[in-house]
């Protein structure tokens, strides 16, 4: 972290846009030997393998003005971007589908974003384009790893990729001195593993991962290894794509820790769940597409999110939603400021804003996940207390005491656990 | 994709056989290839050369990636792939075969028998172009449900131990092998149906007339006339079925299930998920020999000038 150069060397940023330029041209095909050697994919880590020092990096950098010795302030973002935010009163803001407010008659329109336009007089554009972690990443990451801008000035990923995110250095520090509200965080979530203090990322919203059935179809399912071995769910069961999920689910049910495992634990769980795999057992992996297949009931029992199954919950009140008495996934999902954002200011009253606890309250009352606002429960209590006591969006110390987080990961470790989690999918 | 590009080609040599052009003339073929050869360069070989230095690159994501001509990536993905591989092509070509006898009725009798409905009857074929490849796939979800109306009648008649015997469903359609041929052979249909309706279409009637009058009953008529006459619609529409169809791997992820992934599957995790460029590029590229070559022969074999 620390011998992470905070700027892009742009020695790097260079180079990827001369390739791109040259493909663009055309010109790749009258010395393609230099088109070849020109084509490498550069690290996105600042020390990477040319060796490039961030000393003479930052020399080569100098077109213009301030080009002083070590960058040691991580704020300064490596395209030296102005904040706009002033003058340019807009913000735009990335997010995952249905993961906020909806206006009842009108799909397009989220209530709290008017309020919050009404408020401060600043335009948000809300794009729901974030519908998987690793996608979104593969999209953005070749415009950050070259200096540039991307779109959103503010968006929504889970821990473990916020952890990633800061590894690599794409994120900006959070100005919390705009954010009075952030005193309004659940103590629990203030000091986590990735980012103690919470400086480069706030928490949107929580939720667990657990085990969803329908009792038309199964008796109940109680824990991950009756889902796993009983031969009644025989090719009745899906589990998530979402490694953590999964995997931290069936950790825990081996009676190991997911925030704090060995590799030879690891490889037990993945035994585990390969020898269900090769049994018929489980019919497939998902995202929140066994929604469908669960209240049809193709699906008999799955691995499954809380906002989901209690949004189901509305329509289907016969479904079930069982966290297990050996432990549940406790992930976050995390607003996280890019570098190159032209709005930060904007981007940060945004922030504060939901942390009023009304504010998240009409959020929560609309998404059904787990908020991170200190005095939400208070404020729907008033207004929609059948959400407010529903112990899966506020749940009880006693349920927060079997959650646990996914422990961080190294590349290598990453890479190693996702291609034995790949296997187990078929590819 | 090459062979796509490689039909219009073939089929622009006719207009050069004309009286002696003068020097102007003589390059306006160039110029009227230009946007489509700029496209194919842009859009096709230079991707497909950065895909081909991808593939010899090692390196990580976070370390970054350097050419270092390490050939073994593709014997690795090679034999850890190979089941995706042959699944690929042994889907393909069932859903070939399927969209080809549900395809080559229907192209019979818009071109022959339909009428005044022809045209209707032409644009329910592409119909199915008005939504969203996506919904019409999970669509399918619903109708092979477990407890759906497919699956009911197969259990009913007995046809279900039929397709378990053979290993291509497991008690249930959904989530299995047949599945994924159903939902390709779907999707793709329209690309069958086109191209067959398009050479039936312009068999001269009155071959079937003298036919008739050579004392030939129907069938042998087909078989000896129509059949041979509609391969270059055949040809046409085979592969513009099997190629898509091989590299597809939506119809696999929503119909399939863990057992039964496509090579299209493979690359998408290999890609986006396990983030390894050089296996993916590898494995793309592979691919793509592959279909290229099996493409080849097929079209030599079926004979390339037929294909007008």
């Amino acid at each position: 972290m620390n011998e992470q150069n905070p700027t892009i060397p742009p020695a790097l940023a260079g180079r990827a846009g001369l390739t791109r330029r040259n493909l663009l041209r055309g010109a790749g095909l009258a010395s393609t030997a230099a088109f070849l050697a020109a084509c490498g994919i550069k690290g996105t880590n600042a020390g990477g393998p040319s060796g490039s020092p961030s000393g003479s990096s930052s020399s080569s950098s100098s077109g213009s003005s301030e080009s002083s010795g070590a960058p040691s302030s991580s704020s300064s973002s490596s395209a030296e971007v102005a904040d706009l935010s002033d003058t340019d009163k807009t913000v735009t803001w990335s997010s995952w589908p249905e993961y906020l407010d909806v206006d009842p008659k009108d799909a397009n329109k989220h209530p709290s974003i008017d309020q919050f336009e009404k408020a401060t007089g600043i335009k948000v554009t809300y794009v729901e384009d974030v519908n998987d972690n690793n996608q979104y990443f593969a999209k953005i990451q070749p415009v950050l790893a070259a200096g540039q801008s991307i779109a959103a000035d503010v968006f929504v990923v889970t821990d473990w990729m916020v952890a990633k995110l800061m590894r690599l250095g794409y994120l900006q520090d959070i100005d919390h001195s705009l954010i009075p509200n952030f005193k309004n965080l659940n103590p629990d979530l203030l000091n986590v593993s990735f980012d103690p203090g919470r400086k480069q990322s706030i928490t949107w919203q929580s939720g667990f991962a657990g085990i969803a059935y329908n009792p038309k179809v199964t008796k109940p399912v109680e824990s991950m290894d009756q889902l796993l071995t009983d031969p009644a769910l025989k090719g009745k069961v899906t589990l998530l794509t979402e490694m953590r999920d999964t995997m931290g689910l069936v950790l825990l049910d081996l009676g190991y820790d997911c925030s704090n495992f060995t590799d030879a634990q690891f490889d037990e769980a993945v035994a585990k769940v390969q020898k269900a795999v090769s049994a018929g057992q489980i019919r497939q992996f998902t995202g929140n597409d066994y929604a469908q297949g669960l209240v049809s009931g193709d699906i008999a029992a799955c691995a499954a999110w809380t906002g989901d199954v209690v949004q189901l919950q509305a329509d289907n009140p016969f479904l079930k939603y069982v966290l297990p008495a050996k432990g549940c996934t406790l992930w976050s999902d995390n607003f996280v400021i890019p570098k190159g954002s032209k709005h930060k200011k904007n981007a940060e009253l945004l922030i504060n804003f939901y942390y009023q606890p009304d504010t998240a309250a009409e959020v929560a009352d609309y998404v059904n996940y787990i908020s991170p606002v200190v005095g939400a429960k208070e404020a729907l209590l008033k207004s929609d207390p059948s959400v407010a006591n529903n112990p899966l969006i506020f749940p009880s110390e006693d349920v927060m005491k079997r959650a646990h987080v996914f422990m961080a990961l190294t590349e290598d470790q990453e890479n190693r656990y996702n291609a034995a989690f790949s296997k187990l999918m078929g590819s | 994709m090459s062979i796509a590009a490689a039909l219009p080609a073939g089929g622009h040599h006719a207009p050069s056989a004309g009286p002696a052009p003068s020097s102007r003339s003589k390059f306006t073929p160039y110029f009227l290839l230009l946007p489509a050869g700029l496209a194919l360069i842009v859009f096709y070989v230079l991707p497909t050369l950065t895909l081909a230095t991808t593939s010899l690159q090692t390196g990580s994501l976070e370390q970054g990636y350097t050419l270092t001509w390490h050939w073994p990536t593709y014997g690795e993905v090679l034999s850890q792939y190979w089941p995706q591989f042959a699944r690929s092509f042994g889907y393909a070509a069932g859903a070939t075969i399927l969209a080809l006898l549900i395809a080559y009725p229907l192209a019979y009798t818009i071109a022959f028998k339909a009428g005044r409905f022809r045209t209707l009857m032409l644009t329910l074929v592409v119909a199915p172009f008005f939504t969203s490849f996506l919904i019409r796939t999970l669509a399918w979800r619903q109708i092979l449900a477990d407890e759906g109306p497919v699956v009911s009648f197969m259990k009913a008649t007995g046809l279900m131990h039929l397709t378990d015997a053979l290993g291509m469903t497991q008690g249930r359609v959904l989530a299995t092998g047949l599945a994924v041929v159903i939902g390709l052979a779907y999707n793709f249909l329209p690309f069958m149906t086109l191209p067959l309706y398009n050479s039936l279409e312009k068999i001269d009637r009155g071959l079937l007339k003298a036919s008739e009058d050579l004392y030939a009953n129907s069938w042998t008529t087909f078989w000896k006339v129509t059949w041979p006459l509609s391969l270059p619609g055949v040809v046409g529409g085979t592969l513009l079925t099997f190629i898509p169809a091989a590299g597809d791997y939506v119809n696999q992820q929503f119909l399939g299930t863990i057992s039964n992934t496509m090579t299209g599957n493979a690359i998408d995790s290999l890609f986006l998920q396990q983030r390894q460029y050089p296996q993916a590029a590898a494995l793309s590229l592979v691919l793509m020999v592959a279909i290229i070559v099996l493409v080849s022969v097929y079209v030599k074999r079926a004979g390339t000038e037929e294909l007008v």
